[in-house]
Formats: C-alpha cells, structure tokens, sequence
C-alpha cells in the first residue's frame, strides 16, 4: 500500500537581510500510511514544528516554503490553491498544538470554537453541531460535557482545555492528526492520561498520527516508527523499537542516549558536546560533523544523504554505527 | 443582580470622584480674576462694590462658600451665569446638543475609518499602501487641531467654496433636545469640524488597532483557527474579537480626551457647543459657569468610563462583574 502522506525534499526558508534566506527545514522526507503512527524527535529548533505546520501550509510570513512537495492521498498538497488547502486543513489533516492555554481563542466559547470546526467543512444546523460537539466532548472524556460546550476556555482546567482541542481536532474525522509536543505544557501528572487518551482515539478510529515529542517513552509506546531531526533535516528513520534499541546515525545514538530513562542502570549518562550550529551557520558537508566523533575527510566536502539502510530503515550517515550493511 | 451591585458600587465612586472634582473647580475661582469688574463695569464705586460682594457671599471663608455651593449643587443648582443672568446648569445644557453631535460624528468618524484602515495594516504590513496609511498617521499626529481645522477651512471654505466655515447651520427643536443632523445645512456644517476633532484621535486609533491586531495574529489560537480550516476572513474575526479589548479600554479614555479637544475645535469654528461656551465664560469672568462646565464635563467623563467598563465587562469573558459567579 502507497503512503496516505508522502513529503519529498521539503524546504522552509525565512529571509535574513535582504537578499539572503536561512532554511529552517532543509530537504526533509517524510511518509505515513493509513492509520500509521510516526514519532518525530531531535533537539529545540531541529524544526519539528516548522515540518508540522508546513505540512498544512501553515508557515507564517516571512517564512516560505521554497521547495518539495507534499503528496496527500495522491495531490500535490503545494499545487493546491487556498481554497483547496483549506478543504484539507482540519477536515483530513487536523493539528494539536503545545499550549492548550493559548490555543483556544479566551473570548469565544468552548462550543462555537467546535461548532465553527464543523461549519467550516459544511452546511451543519446550530443543533446538529452541538449534539456531535458534545458527543465528541463525552468521547475525550471531558464531565459535564454539555455545561461545558457552553464555557469558556478560562474556566477549564489545562488538562481539560487539552481534550477540548482533541475533540476539536477528532471531530471533522481526519485521517492524520499532527501532535506538536501535545502534553509538553501539561501537569506532568495528567500527561500520561492525555497521551493514552490520544492513542486511544486514534486507535479506534483508525487516523494516523505524528508525534512530536522530547519524551522517548512515549515514543516507545505510541508510535510505530520513528524519525530524528537535526537541523532542519530528517537524519535517520526505522520502526521505533529497532531504532530506539540500535541507532544508526551517531546523533541518534547521542540523542537517545542523553534522553533520561534510556540509560541502563549504572551506564554513564552521555551528552552529546556542543550544540547544534545556528541556521545561518551550518557547516559545509554533514551538519552534525563538528560534533560527531567519527567524521571523516568525506564528511566535510559532501552532504550525505538519507538513504537505505538495514531493512526498514534510512540513514543519512557515512559509517552507520555499527558498521555498514 | 450582578450589573445592580456593579452601578451602585460605581456610583459611589462617582460621587467621590465628582466631589473631588467640585472642590478643584470651585477652588479655581479666585484665580481667575475679580468678576464684579465683569458684572458691574468701571463706573462704580468701591463701596457698591463691597457691598455687592458681601451681597454674592464672596468676602465669606472658602468653605463656607464651598458648602453653600455645594447644598445648592446637590439640589441641581450651580450658580447663576453673571453674563446670562440664568442658571448656569441650564444655559450649559442649552449647549450641550452641539458638543453632543460633533462628538459623536468625530467618533463615527474614527470607528469607521480607523478599523478598516487598522485591520488592513495588520494584514498586510508590507503593502505600499498599509505604508502610506502609517505615514499619514504620523503626520496626523505631529499636526495640532487647530492647524488641520484652519487649513480644512482654508481649502473647502475659502478656496472651493463647497462647505461653510463656521456656525451649526439650519438646526431643528425637538423641544428637548436641538439637532443639526435633520437637515442638509445641518450636515454640511458639522462635517468640517468633526473631521477636525477626529483628526487628533484617527492616527492613534489606526495604530493602536494595527498593532494590537498584530499581536493578536502571531497567537497561537490564530493559527489553530486556521489548522481547523478556517477562511481567513474567520479567521481575522477571531484576532480581532481579541484586538476590541485593548481598543476599548484605551478608545474609551479618549472619548474623554476628544470632549477636551471640543474647545479648540469649536472655538475656531465658531460652534455654538460647550466648548465655545467654555471659553466665552473664561473671558468673561463667568466664574458660575466655568465651576459649572468644569463639572458637567467631569460627570460626562465619570459616566463614559463607567459605560466604557461596562462594556469591557460584557465582552471579555475572562473579567466578570462583582458578585458574578465563575
Ligand atoms: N520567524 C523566524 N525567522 C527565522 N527563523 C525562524 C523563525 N521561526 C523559527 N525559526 C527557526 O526555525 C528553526 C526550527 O524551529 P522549530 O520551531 O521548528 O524547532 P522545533 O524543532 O520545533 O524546536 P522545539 O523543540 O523547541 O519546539 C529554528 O532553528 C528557528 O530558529
Ligand atoms: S556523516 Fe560523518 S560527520 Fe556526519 S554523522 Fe556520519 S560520520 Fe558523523
Ligand atoms: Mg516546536
């Protein structure tokens, strides 16, 4: 089966100067099939984000998207005009945001927020919206979902608003939904709750997901592959568990070994030293090669590429750890 | 109910702060000079003059002029115009219309034109026309009133001919109230001065809603309106249901400001309002009627920020009034 979404060679770009750019995504290659769960991580400013609203042609002025395409269910998602995107935004692609706090508009009510996310993809009746609005708060188990369509977003508690935002997201039926860090600005004590919720519905309902996240744990558990940004680049990607238990590329290895609850009781907790080079300043060949201690003469003239590597699995690395296959 | 406890909670407020206002403007009496050579002319004696001013109470200590002023005020009376020779309360209200018209089309004025001209800024920043909007703002607001109001004359009274110069024109009695808006001299003579009042308030306004309207379109609950698929003529509606809060608040303290500016404005055209009023009885030594407008126009300013609280109170959800539960 072909991918439901396929990206190729995506670029952002945002000016510097006036005739210069800086590219915050720099060729990146994404795919998902139907009902897939993908996990996105790297370091702040990798540009997970960028990826996620790009996707949806979501990039805010002055950033462009200067390149690649985005092919959902067999269109160009790029070639599309505004019309045509906005049939897709919400109505088959739907996107979680960080901080629930500031992504429900505080002046308008809970309810219109919903009902407005129905009216936008088609004639709905006032009654008719609110009884799918409500069922939907009822099935991410908000209490009280019926005085709650009528409240505003201050009344709720951050966990709540971030049910809200998932039933906002679930209710014109999608078949992908893009998490960025979804339970990151949560108690930590309800994240948990949150993200199984999330895994839960989308499970039952069969929608693919995109996880952005910085907790490997939940990677582990909710998503079936797996992809490591750097830089603006997709530098390595495989089903989570193999990648997780053998990563190729030297800043996975890095990565995965610095996140907390990776380390094997007893192991030294590793830190990759130095910090990712600012957009502006990338050097030339492998973005990583100043902070890779196996580079080598040919990482600093060419820029390796994601390619295939052991079954399953892409790597855009010259001597894969592990040796090359 | 709620909105009850509000007024009544404002309304002492109100009281206080009028009470203070009536003491600064009754205290400002004496610095304006001696009224008897206004009331009576050279002609007359020193002694009829003592006479007349023991007969005025004005040789009496402040305070007990100022309870005298006050017993009378609480019953509606502020004095009586030494140049009118009626009660200084009515011959302020006689006038009140006027100043009540030009404001309000100068606020119409700047509602209209400034939320399209802001929200079209915000949109597009860039454009070469959002970039001869904000210029004009800013020589909008380096240019004081009376400068925009004598070249407004100058060039569509004195130079086309096409509106008249001064005056309120042709005005209809409604008995209770006189109105220059029912007819077409009427009109015609407010549009000058009006453009003028506005002229001061527009340029901020414009400003004041682009760049609230900017901050409310890099939010997150902007962009999430646009993942859920949106228009983006929505998806504006949502930022600027946020942008009215900020422009409300500050909007409002400046109606106060633009019944300040009356004075200039209806000075240089004549219109016979409170403002024209104001500066007649300043010099004429009306020392009644300057205590009088002084505190009219400190009510006026009471009750639009009361209104303009009001206002913020029902279109933000997150403030609510006392009492109201959440
Ligand atoms: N308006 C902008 N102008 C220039 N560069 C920008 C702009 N917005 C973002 N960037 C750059 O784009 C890059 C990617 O940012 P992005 O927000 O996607 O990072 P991220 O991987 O989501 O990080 P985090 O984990 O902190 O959320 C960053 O390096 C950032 O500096
Ligand atoms: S390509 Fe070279 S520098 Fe880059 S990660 Fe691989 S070994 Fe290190
Ligand atoms: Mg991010």
């Amino acid at each position: 089966m072909s991918a439901l979404l396929e990206v190729r060679d995506l670029r952002v770009a945002f000016p510097r100067g006036r005739s210069d750019e800086v590219f915050a995504l720099r060729g990146v290659d994404l795919s998902l099939k139907r009902g897939e769960r993908l996990g996105v991580v790297g370091e702040s400013g990798a540009g997970k984000s960028m990826l996620a609203f790009a996707i949806l042609d979501l990039i805010q002025s002055p950033g462009r998207i200067a390149g690649g395409s985005i092919r959902f269910d067999g269109q160009n998602l790029l070639a599309m005009s505004e019309r045509e995107i906005r049939r897709v935004r919400g109505k088959r692609i739907a996107m979680i945001f960080q901080d629930p706090m500031a992504t429900l508009n505080p002046v308008l009510t809970i309810g219109r927020q919903m009902a407005e996310a129905l009216e936008a993809h088609g004639r709905i009746s006032e009654r008719e919206a609110r009884r799918r609005s409500v069922e939907m708060l009822k099935a991410v188990q908000v209490p009280q979902a019926e005085a709650r369509y009528d409240a505003y977003p201050h009344e709720l508690s951050g966990g709540l608003r971030q049910r809200v935002v998932i039933a906002i997201a679930l209710l014109a039926e999608p078949e992908i939904i893009i998490a960025d860090e979804p339970t990151t600005a949560l108690d930590v004590t309800i994240q948990a709750e949150i993200m199984a919720l999330l895994l839960r519905l989308c499970r039952e309902r069969e929608v693919g997901l995109i996880l952005i996240t910085h907790d490997l744990a939940v990677v582990a558990e909710v998503t079936e592959r797996l992809m490591i940004m750097y830089a603006g680049r997709c530098v390595e990607e495989g089903p989570t568990s193999e990648v997780i238990a053998r990563p190729r590329h030297p800043y996975a290895a890095g990565l995965l070994a610095s996140l907390p609850g990776h380390t094997e009781p007893g192991a030294r907790l590793t830190q990759i030293p130095g910090s990712m080079p600012p957009l502006g300043a990338l050097p030339e060949g492998c973005a990583f090669r100043p902070r890779c201690e196996h580079a080598y003469a040919r990482c600093h003239l060419e820029r390796p590429e994601l390619e295939p590597d052991l079954p399953g699995r892409r790597v855009a690395c010259y001597l894969p750890l592990g040796g090359r296959t | 109910m709620h909105i009850i406890a509000f007024l009544l909670r404002r309304s002492v407020q109100a009281a206080l702060v009028m009470l203070v206002i009536s003491i600064i403007g009754f205290s400002i009496q004496d610095n304006l000079g001696d009224p008897l050579r206004e009331l009576v002319g050279q002609s007359v004696s020193e002694a009829e003059r003592d006479q007349l001013r023991e007969k005025l109470g004005l040789n009496d200590p402040f305070w007990v002029q100022y309870g005298r002023f006050l017993s009378n005020a609480i019953e509606g009376d502020l004095g009586t115009s030494y140049f009118f020779k009626r009660p200084a309360l009515d011959v302020i209200f006689d006038k009140f219309p006027a100043t009540f018209e030009l404001v309000l089309v100068s606020a119409l004025i700047i509602v209209v034109l400034s939320v399209p001209a802001g929200i079209y800024c915000a949109v597009h920043p860039g454009s070469f026309f959002s970039r001869v909007i904000m210029s004009g703002s800013i020589i909008g607001i380096s240019v004081p009133v009376f400068l925009t109001a004598i070249f407004l004359i100058w060039i569509f009274a004195v130079e086309l001919g096409v509106m008249p110069a001064y005056g309120r024109g042709e005005v209809v009695d409604l008995g209770w109230w006189d109105t220059g808006l029912l007819t077409v001299d009427g009109v015609l003579h407010i549009i000058l001065p009006a453009i003028s009042l506005a002229s001061i308030m527009l340029p901020l306004f414009i400003r004041l809603i682009r760049a609230e309207m900017m901050e409310q379109l890099g939010q997150d609950y902007v962009r999430f309106a646009r993942a859920k698929g949106l228009s983006e003529k929505r998806v504006r509606n949502h930022a600027f249901r946020n942008t009215l809060l900020p422009v409300v608040t500050v909007g409002g303290l400046q109606i106060g400001t633009l019944i300040a500016y009356t004075i200039l404005t209806e000075t240089v055209f004549q219109w016979p309002g409170m403002g024209f009023l104001f500066l007649e009885a300043v010099n004429r030594v009306d020392t009644p009627l300057i205590i009088a407008y002084i505190i009219v126009v400190g009510g006026i300013f009471v009750l639009v920020n009361t209104a303009v609280d009001l206002i913020y109170t029902m279109i933000n959800p997150m403030v609510k009034l006392p009492g109201e539960s959440a």
